[in-house]
Parts: C-alpha cells; structure tokens; sequence
C-alpha cells in the first residue's frame, strides 16, 4: 500500500531546473539550475528565506507548476511530455498536500473535506465515507466528522487537512510551512503526526524556515537567491 | 468526479450564498414569467383564430373563384372558360362586374380525378327562422356552411356529403327561439321561410343538428349541401338559373392529395382555387408577428437576467478561488472545474424558469378567466392565455440553455484558474 521504504530509485527528481518569473525588466530568475533527487521514503526539508525560490520549487516538484527549462522526473519518468489527465491523476493519486493555511471548505462537513482527494477521483461514495472515518480515527478526530470545518480548532483543522492528505494513500506528502499557523504545542503535535507518517514509509516534503522542524527531517536542501546550497544529511 | 457529486456540489454553492442566489433567480424569474405569457398569449389567440378558421371550411375543402391563375405581372390571357359579368351581362343585379363561375366551368372542375362534391356556392335569403310557434327571427344562411366547421357549443359538425334537412343553429338564437338550452334545440325541429322568385313565400321543416358559437368569422346558420342546394332551386323557382356562380367549392383528400399539384391543374382551368388557410394567410401571418413581437421582449428580458447570471458566478468564482485552486491542485481536471460552474448556472436557470412559468400559469389563469368573463365576453369560446405543456416545458429548456450560455464564461474563468496563485496565501 505504501511505498516500500528501502527502493533505491528517486521518487521524484529535478534535473537543471530554470523558471523564470514575470517578464522584460521584471523577469525574475526565481530558481537556477536546480538538481535534485528526492529518494523513497525519506523525509526532506527545503529551507530558505521567504522569496528564496523554496515555495517554487516545491510547486515543481509536486507539479503544480512546470519549468521553463529542465526536466522533472516522477519514478524516473520525465513528466514534461505526459497528458495534462495523467499529471493531474499522478497528483491525485501519489501525492498528499498540507498547507500553512489548512484551505479546508467552510461550507462543507469536516468528513466531506477530508475525502475531497477521493471524490475528485470519482472514488463511491460509500468507499470515501469508510477510508474518510478510518483516516479521521487515526488522528483523533471521528466525533467531528459531521462537524462543519469552520467551528475546529487551528490544531484540529491542520489535523483534518492531514487526513485529507493521507486519506488518498499518497507515496508523497508535501507540506508547505505545516506548523507556520499553530502555536508550538499543537505545532509539535502535527509534526510528531508528520513523522509518524515518515516512518510508515510515505515520503516527505517540508518546505520550512522553521529549523527545529527542518533539524528533523532526514535530509535539508537549502534554496538561495533560487539557487541549492547543502543536500548533505543533517 | 462523478457527476453525481459534481451535481451535489453544484447544489450546495448553489443554496450557498442565498440572497445573491435568490436575487438572480428573481430577475430569471420575470423573464420566465413573461416568456410564458407571451407564449401562452399567442397560442390562446392562435387557437381561437385555428377555430375560426375552420368555422369558415375543414382543412379539405378547395374555394374556388374565377379569380385570375396568374400570380405574376403582366396582363391575364383571354380564356372562354371564365367570363365576367360584365361582359355576360346575364348576372344578378348587384353582382357587379366580378368575375363568376359558370356551369361549364364547375363540370369542368367535376372532371378533375382530385375533387370531389364540387359544388358552386349558392346563396339563400331566408324570411325568418322559427320553432313551433315562437316569435320569428331574421336569420342569415351562410353559403359556405356546409363545407364548414363550426365551433359547436351543442351537436355534431353538419356531414361532409350534407345532410338532407339539418341545420346549425348560431347560439344566440337558442333562448329567444324558445328552447330551454343549447343541448335541447339539439334534434328539435324549425321552420324556416324564404320568398322564391315567383314572390311565393315557402317554409320549409329543417331538423337542428348542432348549435354553434358566434364567432369573428362565421356567420348566421349553416345548413347541409344537399339541403342548401333544394333550397336555392326551390327560390329560383324553375324560373332557370342564370349558371352563374361567385365560387365554388370542392373538397379533396388531404392525406393523399398534393394541394399544390390540385391548385395547380385549377389554374389550368383559368380558375383559382384556395384552401381555407390560403385564405386567412394574412391573419395567422398578423398572429405570429405580434406574438413574435411580444416574445421578443420577453427573450431581451432573459438576456438582461443571463447578465445577472454571469455576474453571480464570476462574484462566485471569486470568492472561491482557493476553493478552486485546491481542487485543481488535488489533480481535479479543468474540464470538471468548468461542468462544476456550468451545472451551477444551469441549476439557477432551472429554478428561476420553474418557479416563472409556474407563476405566470397560475397568475395567467386568473387573469384570463377574468378578462374573458369581463371585457372579453364578445368572444365566445376565447381562452386568451392558453398554457400547453410543450409550450411550457419549451420554455424552461430554453431558460436552462440561456443560463447554461452564461455560466461559460464564469466556469472557463474558474477552470483556467492557475492553482498556485490560487493557493499563495497573503
């Protein structure tokens, strides 16, 4: 189900990396030549300051967004060339996303925002109802199912998006600045969640400026002026 | 997504944001409402001129006139066939100078393999009509009543071969003829009194067959071919008959008949022949432009709401921007971001046309019961605002498309929304 934890190939992989950002004297040059190999199952931290480039190169990875020069790999295959479908289903199936902001629906029960990944791939609903409740019991929060988002707490809401990033059985977590929004004992909470998933296997992606979270990631990049400097192990 | 979901979701942005949502429906619904009437407006017209139509002759019956063949320009050749009465100088008094039908011209239609029951229009001038001994009324026998079919209140269409001795009574002579209702004059028996050429006046019993409504068109009683036709011999009294005939009618097999064809090997004849809807062409053709007219204004009104339309979903599409941009980022595809806002516009086109049309039936009722009890009440028979299912149903499938249209613009915005943006916070 997860990806085993010891296959040697790179899950995902950036090759001479260029993207540029605006256009004539505004061109900004946000990350530059930019290699990187992200293995199975470990977990990485990106780091830099704010406008470093580490947001975007995040984007890439998760493909989101694509370069204007470079290639980027997922499981060894060059992605630039694939249909936009099967980008948009590898983002579905094999990736899980948390944001510093949650970007849970308002509107919607926290169990309909912990299975939007499934809905979205057309997964029944029952299914969705059965992996949503199990993903939900994990981190605690099955008396809020029926809940509307809006009325959780900050701890309760990055826990649901949490579900909502696991809940599709990704190989891949990015998680883009996951404890920015939370006070230090609910931001110790997530990530000790965070970990937890590392160490059943699922790779991980931490775009921080955080250093004591960036401190226990496996392995730190750090983005300069859209540039990589270290990659070694912390 | 399954659609099932996608309509799910579609539902409950809809019921979102309620006022913004109420509002738009509101000015839908005015353009529905007022879609409706119109329509329901001109079919109600339409339906009443249909029936009075047919009160001047069925759908199989040919007219016949000497009227000219050629329908371009240019003078009309000489044909011995058609005379005038001027040239004849034979015709009634008070025939004037146009052109009749004479005997060699109707055997001459009676040879055509297409018509049959040709008959030449004969008039009759009745004294009075009269039912037992009931005061006597002045009545009007129209000389196309048998071809016709009249729009009965009581009885049965005269039939098409004629009927000895039946007559249709027109219903305002109903009461003062002393019978009790439409339905009893039904199988009574009435005199009727005519004065022949000799200055004789004769009567004659005539059986009533059906009761008909006074209309715009039809006028006074008809009377069966047959009956008709005993009857103006009997006025010209042996005295002869001048063979002279301001038209002529025919009756021919719609189902199989090419009209076209048939009027064409009229015109041969150097006679002129049109059916009933020929006819009355620049009535109906009046009909559909006001009505045309009329649903003009409506459909503007449905333009201005598809505005509405397209400003609530692009307020939509912006407040939900991150909404958005989540679902693109969880690998939803465009195309489904696109149906997402489509259905949404399409939902809002379904509620705002239903509850429109639904009002504009129920208020359309009452104002036509009214007006038709009221102002109306000359026009027997009219139901001024008539509603027909597939008028209806029409009509919401077209607001539905309208709003469906004016939902793209908003969906493509939404589907071509970039997901990163979308998700940058600050």
């Amino acid at each position: 189900m997860l990806t085993a934890m010891d296959e040697p190939t790179a899950v995902l992989e950036a090759r001479h990396v260029h993207r540029w950002y605006g256009t004539g004297s505004a061109r900004f040059h946000a990350l530059d030549d930019v290699s990187l190999q992200v293995r199975a199952g470990e977990s990485l931290a990106v780091v830099g300051k704010s406008g470093s480039g580490k947001s975007t190169l995040m984007h890439l990875l998760a493909l989101l967004d694509s370069p204007d020069e470079g290639d980027l790999l997922v499981d060894g295959v060059a992605t630039g060339d694939l249909p936009a479908r099967q980008v948009q289903r590898l983002r579905n199936e094999r990736f899980g996303f948390v944001f510093q902001q949650f970007f849970l629906n308002p509107a919607e029960s926290v169990l309909e925002n912990v299975v939007l990944p499934l809905t979205i791939a057309g997964v029944p609903a029952p299914a969705r109802r059965e992996r949503g409740m199990a993903v939900l019991e994990r981190f605690g929060l099955a008396d809020k199912a029926r809940n509307r988002a809006i009325d959780l707490s900050g701890g309760q809401k990055q826990r649901a998006a949490l579900s909502r990033a696991l809940v599709g059985r990704p190989s891949v977590v990015f998680a883009d600045e996951p404890t920015g929004n939370l006070d230090s004992a609910t931001g110790a909470q997530v990530e000790e969640e965070l970990f937890a998933l590392n160490a059943e296997g699922i790779t991980l992606v931490v775009v921080t400026h955080d250093e004591e979270l960036a401190a226990r990631c496996g392995r730190r990049v750090s983005v300069q002026d859209g540039r990589l400097s270290g990659g070694a192990a912390a | 997504m399954r659609t099932s979901d996608l309509l799910r979701s579609a539902l409950r942005n809809v019921r979102r944001s309620r006022l913004r949502t109420t509002l738009t429906v509101l000015a839908l619904v005015v353009g529905a409402s007022t879609l409706s009437l119109t329509t329901a407006l001109g079919a109600g017209v339409s339906d009443y001129v249909t029936r009075q139509v047919d009160a001047l002759g069925a759908d199989d019956v040919l007219v016949v006139t000497a009227g000219s063949a050629q329908t371009g320009d240019g003078p009309v050749t000489y044909n011995p066939t058609r005379s005038t009465a001027a040239g004849g100088g034979a015709g009634l008094p008070g025939a004037g100078a146009a052109a009749s039908l004479t005997d060699e011209s109707v055997a001459a239609l009676q040879r055509l393999s297409g018509l049959r029951d040709v008959r030449p229009v004969r008039s009759v001038a009745l004294d009075y009509v009269q039912a037992g001994s009931s005061p006597r009324f002045e009545l009007s026998l129209s000389p196309t009543g048998a071809v016709a079919q009249a729009d009965l209140a009581a009885g049965r269409q005269l039939d098409a071969a004629g009927v000895a001795d039946g007559i249709v009574l027109p219903q305002d002579h109903v009461a003062p003829l002393g019978f009790a209702g439409d339905a009893q004059a039904v199988g009574s028996e009435v005199t009727l009194a005519f004065t022949d050429l000799t200055g004789t006046q004769r009567q004659v019993p005539a059986t009533v067959v059906g009761v008909s409504r006074s209309g715009l068109l039809s006028s006074g009683a008809a009377v069966g071919a047959d009956f008709l036709d005993s009857l103006a011999s009997q006025q010209d009294a042996g005295v002869g008959s001048p063979g002279r005939y301001p038209a002529a009618t025919a009756r021919f097999d719609p189902a199989t008949a090419d009209v076209a064809a048939l009027k064409e090997e009229v015109g041969a004849l150097g006679l002129q022949a049109q059916t009933i809807e020929d006819q009355l062409g620049v009535v109906t053709t009046v009909i559909a432009g006001i009505t045309g007219i009329l649903n003009a204004f409506a459909v503007v009104s449905l333009v201005a709401a598809a505005f509405g339309i397209v400003n609530t979903l692009l307020m939509s599409v912006q407040e939900r921007t991150r909404e958005i941009g989540l679902m693109k980022a969880l690998g939803m595809a465009p195309r489904r971001i696109f149906a997402l806002f489509s259905l949404e516009a399409g939902l809002i086109g379904l509620l705002g046309s239903v509850i429109g049309v639904a009002l504009a039936a129920a208020a359309g009722t009452v104002i036509s019961a009214a007006l038709v009890a009221g102002p109306l009440s000359g026009l027997p028979g009219l139901t001024l605002l008539l509603f027909r299912p597939q008028a209806v149903v029409l009509v919401v499938v077209l607001i539905v498309v309208i709003a469906f249209l004016a939902g793209t613009l908003p969906a493509r915005r939404a589907a071509r929304q970039d997901p990163i943006t979308a998700l940058r916070y600050e």
